[in-house]
């Protein structure tokens, strides 16, 4: 087997735009956003009265249908194609305290991660958004979302993908999402998250026997735009407490950087078996 | 004149072969054989339910819910149907890469049968999207989701059915008579087997790499970070299996095709896969027992997972593979067959394992797909086969090239 002159610049080529490609996918990727800029809501338990407004709100500004079952302790609502948003009740160690659900805005969600077209779209405000033109119904979203929280349309000939955007066009226009809008008990507050968590952490320590001292969301799953402040113990108030605290696109990192070594590796490899037993057969074929 | 006369001839001939390929898309053969008794009604009616899906949405015939948004046609269609198909690629690895001249008989057939796969099983993958207008997007990109696993896969499955395609084509040629077509097409081969072999790598791993962002979704006992790897080993005998398979019932079905000498080698074309298929198992199995040490799972063992876990890995893995290695050594055909089967049944458990029953092992309300859905996937698998008998009885894939290729080299 040898290598000519012009097999040699091939692969010289390949290898080298192989790298120069591929490390520029690593550096967009291993750098999110710097987290300065997301905006985010702070959901303090300790200040909700399960009234319920969030949901209308929601429903209003969505145009979904209004709201009909209450919140009641034992009866746990999810979130699904016709609510973006739910309260439930739960009665914990230290009493009854209802729970906002939502789409948590991570900052480097799964879902937009997992989307082959970006229709899952992590913006530079920080809400996770939804856009129809791309989607094409593959629900890749859902399998990766630690939270559950895109559903769909399962009984429509042209289905969406349904969640919460933290009402980004109302963002664009220079308001608040509705929710936090509507909030009658000023439990939700919205800021930048820098801001929320400070915020999170001030109440904490100000009033330190009125919360758990943890802030669910500022690490989970990488850390999340929607930040709870919580007066029970997380895992008495539906919350999963098994997710990782590295983002989840991290998870398939290691195995999308391998794909472009093995691009050049591979046809490399190959090439020399096939040109080293080329030449073993013709010999042997030479003998018979 | 001279001109005139040419054009003419030209175009009696390319309506000849227009006449041809119309008269090839005839039936041949006796209607009514017991498979077409059984798959022409399951065919119409599973035709029936896609039409349903498309008009009535998803959910008027799946199972599916919000927390198991991927049931039996991604897992089952998809994932199993695809690593069933690897056998193209192990195959075109051994014969054209290592020169392997022994195995050069089954590989147009091999080849047939992963191209059709990845057209049906992938093509299965359309009637699983809820917007399937839109399935070119990340094609012409609007936009490319370049950090997605999925988008990997799927531009692969692109590829993949292009590469496999040229290599299936000099066939064609020979069937149509195309000589010039069939010269330049071979010449294509190699280099399309050389990238079809590192798609396959990618893709076969692709799709187990499809789940490790579902970490705290899957059963710790099949999820574990070398889910790609995994996937990969498996696709080598699964592939295999499907090719000893297939083999033994295509030589019966279409034996008036083969010549006798191809019939006599087939049984030592058996055995050197049986051999192959022990290494690669033995491979996959040091790999399990691998994660599953590492990961410390010995107190999931005592549950009913646990035992699911174990009959998935002795009884379709272990002992299929102690089969595979016995029967090759004692050189008993039927033994590497049983065996076959059993890996092709570890296949399949393994992936729906992954995919359907580990899914959400803990949900309160299981995902169970409906008659519904199993009839659309029998439907997907008998037009395949439908597709694949119109080609065998057609062109010369089992049976000898025509004779003008020979005196062609």
């Amino acid at each position: 087997m040898s290598i000519n002159r012009r097999n040699f610049f091939k692969v010289l080529g390949v290898t080298g735009l192989t790298l120069a490609t591929g490390s520029a996918l690593k550096a967009k990727t291993a750098s999110p956003e710097s987290e300065k800029e997301f905006s985010g809501i702070l959901f303090d338990s300790t200040r909700c009265l399960g009234c319920q407004s969030c949901e209308k709100a929601c429903a209003k500004v969505n145009n979904l249908p209004k709201p009909t079952e209450k919140p009641e302790v034992g009866v746990i609502r999810e979130t699904n194609e016709t609510r973006r948003t739910v309260i439930n009740t739960y009665n914990t160690s230290k009493g009854e305290f209802s729970i906002k659900k939502q789409c948590m805005h991570c900052n480097e969600p799964a879902c937009a991660a997992a989307c082959l077209t970006q229709a899952m779209y992590k913006t530079k405000e920080g809400p996770v958004i939804w856009r129809a033109d791309k989607c094409m119904g593959c629900r890749y979203c859902m399998v990766s979302c630690p939270f559950d929280v895109p559903k769909f349309e399962y009984h429509s000939s042209n289905p969406q993908i349904v969640k919460c955007t933290m009402c980004y066009d109302r963002l664009l226009e220079g308001k608040i999402p509705a929710c936090v809008y509507a909030c009658t008990g000023d439990a939700l507050h919205f800021g930048t998250r820098k801001e929320l968590i400070k915020e999170a952490r001030r109440r904490i320590q100000e009033n330190p026997d009125d919360y758990e001292d943890h802030i669910y969301g500022e690490h989970e799953a990488g850390g999340t735009s929607f930040l709870y402040l919580t007066a029970g113990p997380i895992n008495e108030l539906g919350f999963k407490n098994t997710l990782q605290n590295s983002s989840y696109p991290s998870l398939t990192k290691g195995f999308l950087y391998s794909v472009p070594t093995i691009f050049v590796l591979w046809p490399s490899i190959l090439l020399g078996i096939y040109e080293a037993t080329k030449n073993n057969n013709s010999k042997s074929e030479s003998h018979e | 004149m001279n001109n005139a006369a040419n054009l003419v001839a030209k175009d009696n001939q390319e309506k000849a072969t227009w006449k041809f390929i119309l008269g090839e898309l005839k039936p041949k053969g006796k209607w009514l054989t017991p498979f077409n008794i059984i798959s022409i009604p399951i065919i119409i009616l599973g035709i029936v339910l896609i039409v349903i899906r498309f008009w009535k949405g998803l959910g008027s015939v799946t199972n599916l819910t919000q927390e198991v948004p991927w049931g039996l046609w991604i897992g089952f269609d998809v994932v199993t149907g695809v690593a069933f198909a690897g056998g193209a690629y192990v195959l075109t690895f051994m014969v054209y890469i290592l020169n392997m001249k022994k195995y050069h008989s089954i590989v147009r057939v091999t080849v047939l049968n992963g191209f059709l796969a990845y057209v049906f099983y992938a093509g299965a993958l359309l009637l699983d999207l809820g917007r399937p207008l839109n399935v070119v997007n990340p094609i012409i990109g609007n936009n490319f989701g370049v950090s997605s696993v999925l988008f990997l896969v799927a531009w692969h499955f692109l590829l993949y059915m292009v590469a496999q395609l040229i290599e299936f084509s000099p066939t064609i040629a020979e069937w149509l008579g195309a000589k010039r077509a069939r010269k330049i097409l071979s010449g294509m081969t190699i280099a399309a087997v050389i990238f079809g072999i590192t798609l396959s790598t990618l893709h076969q791993s692709g799709l187990g790499a499809l789940y490790l962002m579902a970490k705290e979704k899957i059963h710790p006992l099949w999820y574990s970070e070398f889910i790609p790897i995994m996937f990969f080993v498996s696709s080598i005998f699964a592939g295999l299996s499907m090719v000893i398979f297939e083999g033994s019932i295509t030589h019966k079905v279409f034996s008036d095709q083969i010549s006798e000498k191809n019939h006599h080698n087939h049984n030592t074309i058996i055995h050197g896969l049986a051999k192959i298929c022990t290494g690669a198992m033995f491979a996959y199995l040091f790999l399990q027992i691998l994660v599953f040490i590492h990961e410390k799972h010995w107190n999931l063992i005592n549950t009913g997972m646990g035992y699911w876990y174990l009959f998935e890995i002795i009884g379709f893995v272990l002992i299929p593979m102690l089969l595979f290695f016995f029967s090759y050594r004692k050189n008993n055909l039927l033994l590497i067959k049983v065996a076959a089967i059993m890996t092709m049944i570890g296949i399949i458990l393994n992936r729906l394992n992954v995919t359907v029953i580990g899914f959400k092992w803990d949900a309160a309300v299981r995902y169970v797909p409906t008659w519904m859905e199993l009839v659309v996937t029998l439907t997907v698998i008998f037009i395949e086969i439908w597709v694949f008998r119109w080609v065998i009885n057609r062109m010369p894939v089992l049976r000898e090239s025509p004779t003008w290729v020979k005196t062609e080299r």
